[in-house]
């Protein structure tokens, strides 16, 4: 294993660690995605088919994630962790990669609930919606680890991360609630992994900037 | 100078589009906003593009002065990309009776980006001014010019509607005059969107510049 993925994996794993003690984030996202489904089921009319229902699911795994992303630097922050981080002897993208890859396990473990619990209340997932859902989510964690590091860093910061994060995740909805509901949704699945390529580049080539002084 | 082109620029516009480009066959009078509303939109992009390349070169050369060019940039860009949603609609409602379509492609794109766009006055308003706001401020700017296209893209691939549109593969679809008209009127655009970044500049350097000078009197 390269000294890139051991940093990667060390990170990861301090946040997985960090969580199993704590048990802050993972029991708060699981109890909102499925109070949202409560919710939905009362805002939905009895007469509203399926196709609305795919479409409160993307609304909720995105809420969902907010709530993740709005939790991932919390630890870093307090304590100015993030300042020894930036100081190790590591690329500095190996903390935006450690990170992204911790806040996906929350989210794919909540989604690993939240899934059946929508298909059997609501309506039924087919493997291209299954595989939509975690190309989507590669693509939410990937950008919301960058902005959630650069909101950390306001004063505002749990106001100004979803007005930042909204924006740019209407492409993964639209991608999303298209390979659900589309006969043809490989078009859309191909249209989330242009999105996840071009993003996660993206972020992994700037975050040195978002954290440096 | 700058100023006098754009008023030249603008008039001369004004006159191509009202007194020599043909009335539309079709949509009649309506159709001028066209001349408004489409150079508008492209002015705006690239203002969106000049604040990221600005973006970049504050990253590249770590010089602070792009900073506030980048800034500008963007804030020029939100302001024509206001004027194309209202112009947008203004369009909307004489065509098609209503004042937003969500079929319209280009609306809804600028109406994603205007968000985005806001949020980063958002963004770098709640961080403290220094080095790191710069940096952040410039790593969005980027986010945001690769977010048009992917954008696009999907608003693209969601709609369920074919709207007429003027510019093909082929060419623009329309004559000569009516191209003639719209060139000057982007070029007009332009310069007004390029004046009006110069302007602010100016306005934003001499602000920092008194700022500073107050600090060291009282400093002092």
């Amino acid at each position: 294993m390269s000294a890139y993925a051991a940093d990667v994996a060390a990170l990861a794993r301090k946040d997985l660690r960090l969580e199993l003690r704590a048990k802050d984030t993972l029991p708060a996202m699981l109890l909102f995605v499925l109070a949202t489904f409560v919710v939905f089921h009362f805002a939905l009319p009895s007469s509203a088919g399926d196709d609305a229902a795919y479409g409160l699911l993307w609304v909720s795994l995105v809420f969902t994630a907010l709530l993740g992303l709005g939790r991932a630097w919390v630890p870093e922050r307090e304590a100015s962790a993030i300042d020894g981080l930036v100081l190790a002897p590591c690329d500095r993208s190996a903390i935006w990669l450690g990170k992204t890859l911790a806040t996906m396990a929350f989210l794919v473990a909540a989604e690993v609930v939240a899934l059946p619990v929508f298909a059997a209340f609501f309506a039924p997932l087919d493997a291209t919606a299954v595989l939509a859902v975690l190309l989507a989510d590669v693509g939410i964690c990937a950008v919301g680890s960058l902005v959630a590091a650069m909101a950390a860093t306001s004063r505002a910061r749990e106001l100004v991360l979803p007005l930042v994060f909204l924006p740019l995740g209407i492409p993964l909805v639209v991608g999303g609630v298209g390979a659900t509901l589309s006969s043809q949704g490989g078009k859309y699945l191909l249209f989330l992994a242009l999105y996840d390529a071009v993003f996660s580049l993206l972020s992994w080539a700037s975050f040195e900037y978002v954290v440096t002084e | 100078m700058l100023s006098a082109v754009a008023v030249a620029l603008m008039a001369l516009a004004l006159v191509l589009v009202f007194f020599v480009a043909p009335v539309d066959a079709d949509q009649g009078i309506t159709q001028k906003i066209f001349y408004f509303h489409v150079p508008i939109a492209l002015t705006a992009y690239a203002c969106f593009g000049w604040g990221a390349w600005k973006a970049l070169r504050l990253l590249w050369t770590r010089d602070d002065r792009y900073d506030l060019e980048s800034y500008t940039a963007v804030h020029q860009g939100t302001i024509f990309g206001l004027l194309t949603l209202l112009t947008g609609s203004i369009w909307a409602k004489a065509s098609w009776g209503r004042w937003w379509v969500w079929s319209e492609d280009q609306l809804v794109l600028f109406l994603v980006l205007f968000l985005f766009y806001c949020a980063y006055f958002m963004l770098r308003f709640s961080l403290e001014p220094g080095p790191g706001r710069e940096r952040i401020s410039a790593v969005y700017a980027l986010f945001g010019v690769v977010l048009i296209p992917i954008s696009f893209l999907a608003i693209r691939l969601s709609k369920n509607f074919i709207h007429p549109v003027v510019f093909t593969r082929h060419g623009p679809q329309m004559t000569h005059t009516m191209f003639a008209a719209f060139c000057v009127s982007w070029a007009a655009m332009l310069v007004l969107a390029y004046l009006m970044y110069r302007v602010e500049l100016l306005g934003k350097r001499i602000d920092e510049n008194l700022r500073e000078l107050r600090a060291t009197l009282s400093g002092a």
